[in-house]
Parts: structure tokens; C-alpha cells; sequence
């Protein structure tokens, strides 16, 4: 079988389209730059007398509007691809692009779907609504949807399982066959194969999946800590204050890299280190909720029990299950006493002290972020009305000073989900990953990094999914931002 | 004024030696400990040959002693071999007489240890190490600092135009690309002889052969080169742009509005000179302090870049060290780091009570 074209048949028709669109931009944006250069402005709106209005264009305007043209026939050509491969459906015919477009199928019905009702709607969906009329944060969301589609159906989209090794398609380079495919086995690795022969496609799709099941809960977790402990810190000051304060400046000025280091070593895992550190860090977001429940519904004793134990009972058995195994001997005893059957899960060791050390990191610069909000908000009228009323110290601070917190956090939490996943591949980046074999993509940037300069296809398209998803994330906390500045 | 940098002089000497004590503690766990000792005595060594090894050589007694040898406050071990009859310690040359000796040695007496990886003192190894990452930090700095501010001004002065809206997305971008994900899209791009611009240019037979940059700074150890040293300096500077641009941004875009600058306009002073003479100065305050936080940050990516790049600085020695467990020498190496931090915190607060007015004298 011979291998395929990066544009299939598509490309006769669609090539020549995009390249039409990238020339012009570029005449476009040259022109306007030289433009501006000489001191051309675009062209301003006028008052007739007769109350009319009317719009005086400069060469400037018709670059400029060269340039919009050029984008959208650009985004066209591609969304031409899209289409194309979907509907010719073989690769032979679609080419790599087409049959990667094919295999995403799922995502890009779910994307149209949402965007679709949400556009519909927009005006009843609050501040998430509102995302719909920026077009920055549009493509930040567009991107974050993209990728979490792709995790949850990924096991649909990926052609090859991720550690499946044929050691013919050793380096090969994108659009190859394979030697002798099974029935109904996919005929072709359609972004090549990595140094051992796996097909570096189903590897981006399922790393997508790693990444975004450990990122957004280990953020979350980082920030139970950090509200949980900034609250308090912000509200009270004085000791508690400088003591917090302390602690969190002393994790900050660790350079992150020394730290995951001596986090992550065999040795310090060995001496039980990131246990200690879960068994600590796990244990706020009980804490969190126990107090949330119990402030709120102080006055109603048989509601508050309800929550609280239920809390207190759910989150205790969770955090046993996850702190201990009774079934691993080289833990320190105190992390095999929980009684077997009550054991309901055990994390992977590694994948725990990944996510250990990522919460710890983060947990903060959450904290700083949180104890100035607080500090700005206790200065607020409605927090000393609170306090005349005589409402408790912890329902101001959970019930009263949070929530108006919430717009500056959300944003910081999209942030942070993109900054956790930028560590978590520099994890994977110095081999200290959940697990040498984990298609997570810092690990698969590692991998293909050795032989970058001849082989360059295992691991540019990790290093390029992992900068879209950042991207996307940044773009979405700026469209946020700007959307909840204007009301 | 003098009160405040006496305390902030406190704060910092007592954040050092808890982080120097953490470190000191991770590091010298029982596993490390086994694991060096069974690596420089003998592979298959019991454990109770473990404990006398470790014994014999200094790594004994409690913790927080073996930390006060470190630290140079606690007078450094001294030991008659058992089996040679030799004298041994922490302050002892090989064959060196006891009594000639100095009492301490330890990090405040200026002497770091000894690498037991590469048999040597730890000192000799990190001088010339850290020249190296100083030659790359310091282009790093000279080409993203003033690219950094001048689009972080352009983008602030006209707050909401479309230059403003190219730059930031430009800085969003940036950001969001991290030293390893930038460093492979650059080698790739001008450093491969399979794709990108390289073998263009050897096509068009404006290259003889090879690649235009070189994907590996090691020639770079010898003698800095345009062509083997900005892929790396790059690398670094992308990633601590966008930060510094969007504060620069935030900063201007605030400056702008201000009652004076506004005056300013009405008055007739041209735009370009408001921006440079009445706006610049008042806008570069905020950037400063971030500018200088930013050396961590860059500390981060010089050990991601001279891994990649394969540049043996700072950055290499540190992770080299982290997976050798060459104790001695990864301690020195987070000496290093932590100083770096804490220097620069310290500088960014007294240069931002210096450089803003308002503080400086009330």
C-alpha cells in the first residue's frame, strides 16, 4: 500500500485555497503595516447635515478589510477539510487531514451542538452566555471544548491503542501503512510512528485524556486548600496571618523544578514523603465543605447534621481509601491500618504523587490570590452589616465575602487549570510522569525530543496540543475577564 | 526606610535557613542515603554494613548535628578509620594531619562539600557552571526585556485598538507556550535537516548543507555564536514575554488614564511625546517588581532549555545532580536557586518603594 498524501484528494482543489488565503494575508498585512507606516489612518465616521452618517474609506480600511477576508476563506479552506474528510470518510481519499478529520467526527458534531444551543440561548445563560459575545473568549471555549471532547471520546477517536507496538512502523513518517493490518484494524498510522513503533495520533488523543483527568481536579484541589486556608488569613490577620503567609512564601520561593525533584525522586517516594503530604492536603476539602454547611445551617440543627455528617462520612471514607493501601508493603505503617474491606480505591502510586506535587505547587499562589481578595473585600459595607447582625466570623467569610469573589477566582481558576497542565508536562518533560509508558504529552515530548532534529513527527504534535489547550485556556480566562468587567 | 530593609534583611536570612534545612532533610532521607551508600561502597552491601558505611563516613548522628556541619556552625566530623588507623573527616584533606585542620567547614566558611559523582569539589563545579547559565540568562534578559516593554507600551497606550488586540493576544500566546513546547517547535522549524526552513535553504543553495541554527547549544560552551546560541536564548524569552508585555500593558493602559495625562492631551502636547515623556516613567514601576520576579521563573526555564538544548549550565548540573543523588552537589545547586529568589524578591520590593514616588515620600 503506498502511504498518503497530507492532503489526499482534497488538497487539488482546497490547497491551492488556503495557500490563496495565507498569500493574501501576508500582502495584506505588509501593505497596511507600510501604510500605517507613511501615516495613512483608516477612515473615520462623518456627520453629514442631514444627521446621516457616513463612512470615508482609506486605503488603510480596504487592507485591513483584505486581511478579515483573507482570515475567513483561511478558516473556509479548513473547515473544507473538515467537511471533506467526514464525508469521503476513507483516508486513501481524504488524506492525512481528511482522515483525521474523519476520526474526530464525534467532536466536531459535539462542538457544532454546543455551540449551536449555547449561541441560542446566550442571553439566559448569565455570565456563561455572555462568553458568546467575545470573540476571544468564543475560540478560547471552542478550544477547551475541543480538547475535552476529544478525552471523552477517545477511545472512539484513536485508530491504535496507545501502548500497542508494531516495530515495522519504527519512526515512520506520517501517512504510512502498516505492514500486514488485521481485520478491521486501522491500515494506517496516521501521524507516523514514535521511536518503539506506537502511532503517535492515538497517543495525542488518549494524552489529551491524561491530562485532562488529572489537571482540572488537581486545580480544584489547590484551590480547596487555598480558599480554606486564605479565607481565615485575610479575615483575621495577625499571627495566624504572618504564620500562613510564611509557609506559603517559603513553597513560593522554591523554583518549581527543584521542588518536583525532591518530590518525585524514587528515594523521596520511598521514605513516604507525598503520602504525608496527601494525608495533609486531603484533607481540606472536608474541612471546606464540613465548615460551609455547618456556618450556613448553624440555626437548623437537624438539616446541619444531615450535611455535615454526610459529609464527614462520605469525604472520611474517600480520604481513607485514598491516603491508605493496606495492600502495598513498602508504605509506612501508618498508611496500611485502614481495614482492607473498607479500602474503596486505590490510586496508582505514581499518579498520586503527581497530583500531590501539582496541588502543592499550586496551593500558594491560590492562597496569596485569595487572602488579598478577602483583605480588599472585609473593607465592604455589606461585610460590617454582616457583622452587626451578628453573623458568625466563618458564615461572613463563606457566605458572604466568597461569592463576591467568585468573578477574579473563576478567572484565575481557567488560568491555573492551563498552568497545571504546562507543569504537568514538565513533569513529563524530566521523565518524572505518572509512568514512563503514559502517552501524556510531556512524557511523549520527552520521548521524541532525542531524535528531534531527524525525526521530528513523534513529538511536534504533542508539543502543538499542548499549546493549543494552554491557548485555549488563557484565551477563555481573558474572555471571562473582560465579559464580567462589563457589567 | 532603614527599618523596613533591616526586616525584609530578617525575613529573607530566616526563609533561607528553613529552606536550607528542607532541602537539607529531603535530601539526606534514609533511602538517599542507602542508595549512596550502596552506590559508592558495594552494590550488594546488608543493611547493617549500610549503617557502619554511613557511619564511617560522616553521614551518622542526628539530623539537625550533620545540618549545623553543613551550615558551618557545628565543628565538622572527625573519625580514626577502625580498620586503616587513618584519620578521616569532613574538614580533612586525604592524608591530611588532624591538628592542621580547620574546625568548620561548612557552607558560611565558604566550602560546599564535596560531588561524589564526579569526585570533586562541589565548588569547582558550580563556578564554572553558573558562567555559563549567567552568559544565557543574561541574553536571555537583553532580548526579552525591552521586546517585552516595548509591546507591553505599544499595546497600553491605545487601550482597545487593534494594535492593542494583536499584541495581547501575541503576549496570550506566548504564555501559553511553555520553554518545552517552543524549544521543539524551534529546532523543528530552523534547526532540522528534514523539514522547515533548512532544507529550503540548502535547495535554493543558500546554505551549504547542514542546518541554519544548530539544534544543540554545547559549541555555544566554547564560544557564543549567533547561529548555536539563539534557539535556546529565544526559547527562554518567548515564554517570559507575554507575562512582563501584559503587565507593561495593565501598567500603561492604567497611566493613560490618569487626570494628568488627559491634561496633557488638552493642552495640545503631541501624543508621542505624552507617551514618552509624561507616561513612560510613571508606567514602568509596576513592571519592575515583575521583571525581577521574573529571574525565578527564568531559573525554571534555564533548566528546561539547557536540557533540551543540551547546555551544561546551572540548569543541567541541577538535574543531573537530582538523578545521580549526588547529595553535596544538589544541595549547592538549591543554595544557588533559593538565593537567586530571594535576592530578587528583596530587590523588587526596595526598588519598587524606591522607584514609586508616592512611597518614597510619604
Amino acid at each position: 500500500m503506498e502511504a498518503l498524501s497530507w492532503s489526499g484528494d482534497l488538497g487539488a482543489f482546497l490547497n491551492p485555497v488556503l495557500m490563496v488565503a495565507g498569500l493574501g494575508f501576508v500582502a495584506a498585512f505588509i501593505a497596511n503595516f507600510m501604510l500605517t507606516l507613511v501615516g495613512l489612518r483608516p477612515g473615520e465616521m462623518v456627520v453629514n447635515a442631514d444627521h446621516s452618517l457616513s463612512l470615508q474609506r482609506t486605503p488603510v480600511d480596504y487592507t485591513l478589510m483584505a486581511m478579515k477576508y483573507a482570515v475567513a476563506l483561511f478558516a473556509l479552506g479548513v473547515l473544507g477539510y473538515v467537511i471533506g474528510g467526514m464525508i469521503l470518510a476513507s483516508p486513501e481519499q481524504g488524506g492525512i487531514l481528511g482522515g483525521m478529520a474523519a476520526r474526530l467526527t464525534p467532536v466536531w458534531l459535539s462542538l457544532a451542538a454546543l455551540f449551536a444551543v449555547s449561541i441560542t440561548f446566550k442571553r439566559r445563560l448569565g455570565l456563561y452566555g455572555k462568553l458568546f459575545d467575545s470573540p476571544i473568549g468564543m475560540i478560547g471555549f471552542g478550544l477547551v471544548m475541543f480538547w475535552i471532547f476529544v478525552a471523552v471520546f477517545s477511545g472512539i477517536i484513536a485508530t491504535h491503542g496507545p501502548i500497542d507496538v508494531i516495530s515495522q512502523m519504527r519512526n515512520e513518517v506520517p501517512g504510512s501503512p502498516l505492514p500486514a493490518p488485521a481485520e478491521g484494524q486501522y491500515a494506517y498510522y496516521l501521524l507516523g510512528g514514535d521511536n518503539l513503533g506506537r502511532d503517535v495520533f492515538s497517543r495525542v488523543i488518549y494524552g489529551g485524556f491524561e491530562v485532562l483527568k488529572i489537571a482540572p481536579l488537581a486545580t480544584l484541589f489547590a484551590f480547596m486548600v487555598g480558599v480554606t486556608l486564605g479565607l481565615p488569613a485575610g479575615y483575621y490577620g495577625g499571627r495566624l496571618d504572618t504564620g500562613i503567609t510564611f509557609v506559603a512564601n517559603l513553597v513560593l520561593a522554591f523554583p518549581v523544578i527543584l521542588l518536583f525533584y525532591l518530590l518525585v525522586t524514587p528515594e523521596i517516594v520511598a521514605a513516604g514523603i507525598p503520602n504525608y503530604l496527601s494525608m495533609v492536603l486531603f484533607v481540606f476539602p472536608i474541612l471546606f465543605f464540613s465548615v460551609l454547611f455547618n456556618s450556613r445551617f448553624r440555626t437548623d440543627p437537624p438539616k446541619r447534621n444531615l450535611l455535615v455528617g454526610g459529609t464527614v462520612v462520605i469525604g472520611g471514607l474517600a480520604y481513607l481509601s485514598l491516603i491508605s493501601n493496606p495492600s502495598d508493603p513498602d508504605l509506612p505503617m501508618i498508611f496500611r491500618l485502614w481495614p482492607e474491606v473498607l479500602d474503596l480505591f486505590d490510586i496508582p502510586g505514581n499518579l498520586l504523587i503527581v497530583f500531590v506535587s501539582v496541588v502543592f505547587v499550586n496551593s500558594p499562589t491560590v492562597f496569596r490570590i485569595v487572602r488579598g481578595i478577602v483583605l480588599d473585600i472585609k473593607t465592604r459595607d455589606y461585610v460590617a452589616a454582616g457583622q452587626t447582625r451578628g453573623e458568625g466570623p466563618w458564615y461572613i467569610m463563606l457566605w458572604e465575602i466568597l461569592p463576591n469573589a467568585r468573578g477574579p477566582l473563576i478567572v484565575d481558576f481557567c488560568l491555573r487549570i492551563g498552568y497545571t497542565t504546562i507543569l504537568l508536562g514538565t513533569l513529563g518533560f524530566f521523565g518524572l510522569g505518572v509512568s514512563p509508558e503514559s502517552p501524556d504529552w510531556g512524557s511523549t515530548i520527552n520521548e521524541g525530543r532525542r531524535l528531534l532534529t531527524i525525526y521530528p513527527h513523534p513529538a511536534l504534535p504533542p508539543a502543538l496540543a499542548l499549546m493549543s489547550l494552554v491557548l485555549g485556556l488563557n484565551l477563555l480566562a481573558d474572555g471571562l475577564r473582560e465579559e464580567s468587567l462589563k457589567d | 526606610m532603614a527599618f523596613f530593609i533591616l526586616r525584609r534583611i530578617g525575613v529573607m536570612a530566616l526563609t533561607a535557613l528553613c529552606l536550607t534545612f528542607v532541602v537539607f532533610f529531603l535530601t539526606n532521607l534514609a533511602p538517599n542515603l542507602e542508595k549512596l551508600a550502596k552506590t559508592q561502597g558495594n552494590a550488594r552491601m546488608s543493611d547493617a554494613e549500610v549503617v557502619s558505611w554511613l557511619d564511617r563516613n560522616g553521614y551518622g548522628g542526628p539530623l539537625v548535628v550533620r545540618y549545623g556541619e553543613w551550615l558551618g556552625v557545628v565543628p565538622g566530623w572527625l573519625r580514626e578509620d577502625p580498620i586503616t588507623g587513618e584519620w578521616r573527616g569532613r574538614c580533612l584533606a586525604r592524608g591530611q594531619d588532624p591538628a592542621e585542620a580547620a574546625r568548620f567547614c561548612g557552607l558560611l566558611q565558604g566550602d560546599l562539600g564535596y560531588s561524589t559523582v564526579s569526585a570533586t569539589e562541589v565548588s569547582s563545579i558550580i563556578g564554572g557552571r553558573l558562567q555559563l547559565t549567567g552568559i544565557l540568562m543574561f541574553w536571555a534578559f537583553a532580548v526579552m526585556v525591552p521586546s517585552a516593554l516595548l509591546v507591553g507600551v505599544l499595546a497600553g497606550m491605545r487601550e482597545g485598538s487593534r494594535t492593542d488586540r494583536t499584541l495581547s493576544t501575541f503576549s496570550i500566546a506566548s504564555t501559553a507556550t511553555p520553554e518545552y513546547v517552543s524549544g521543539v517547535i524551534f529546532i523543528v522549524l530552523l534547526a532540522s535537516s528534514q523539514i522547515g526552513i533548512s532544507p529550503l535553504l540548502v535547495e535554493w543553495g543558500w546554505l551549504e548543507g547542514g542546518t541554519l541554527f544548530f539544534g544543540s547549544a554545547r559549541s555555544a560552551m566554547d564560544g557564543v555564536t549567533f547561529w548555536n546560541f539563539t534557539l535556546p536564548v529565544m526559547t527562554i524569552a518567548l515564554y517570559g514575554m507575554g507575562y512582563i508585555a501584559r503587565m507593561t500593558r495593565a501598567s500603561m493602559a492604567e497611566v493613560m488614564m490618569a487626570q494628568y495625562i488627559r491634561t496633557a492631551r488638552l493642552k495640545g502636547v503631541k501624543f508621542s511625546n505624552i507617551v514618552m515623556k509624561h507616561a513612560l516613567r510613571n508606567a514602568l514601576i509596576a513592571p519592575f517588581t515583575v521583571i525581577m520576579l521574573q529571574f525565578p521563573w527564568l531559573l525554571n526555564g534555564v533548566v528546561i532549555v539547557e536540557t533540551l538544548f543540551n547546555y551544561k549550565g546551572f540548569g543541567w548540573t541541577l538535574v543531573q545532580a537530582a538523578s545521580n543523588n549526588d547529595i553535596e552537589l544538589l544541595l549547592a545547586c538549591s543554595i544557588v536557586a533559593v538565593f537567586v529568589v530571594l535576592v530578587t524578591q528583596l530587590m523588587s520590593d526596595i526598588g519598587y518603594v524606591f522607584l514609586n514616588p508616592r512611597i518614597r515620600i510619604s
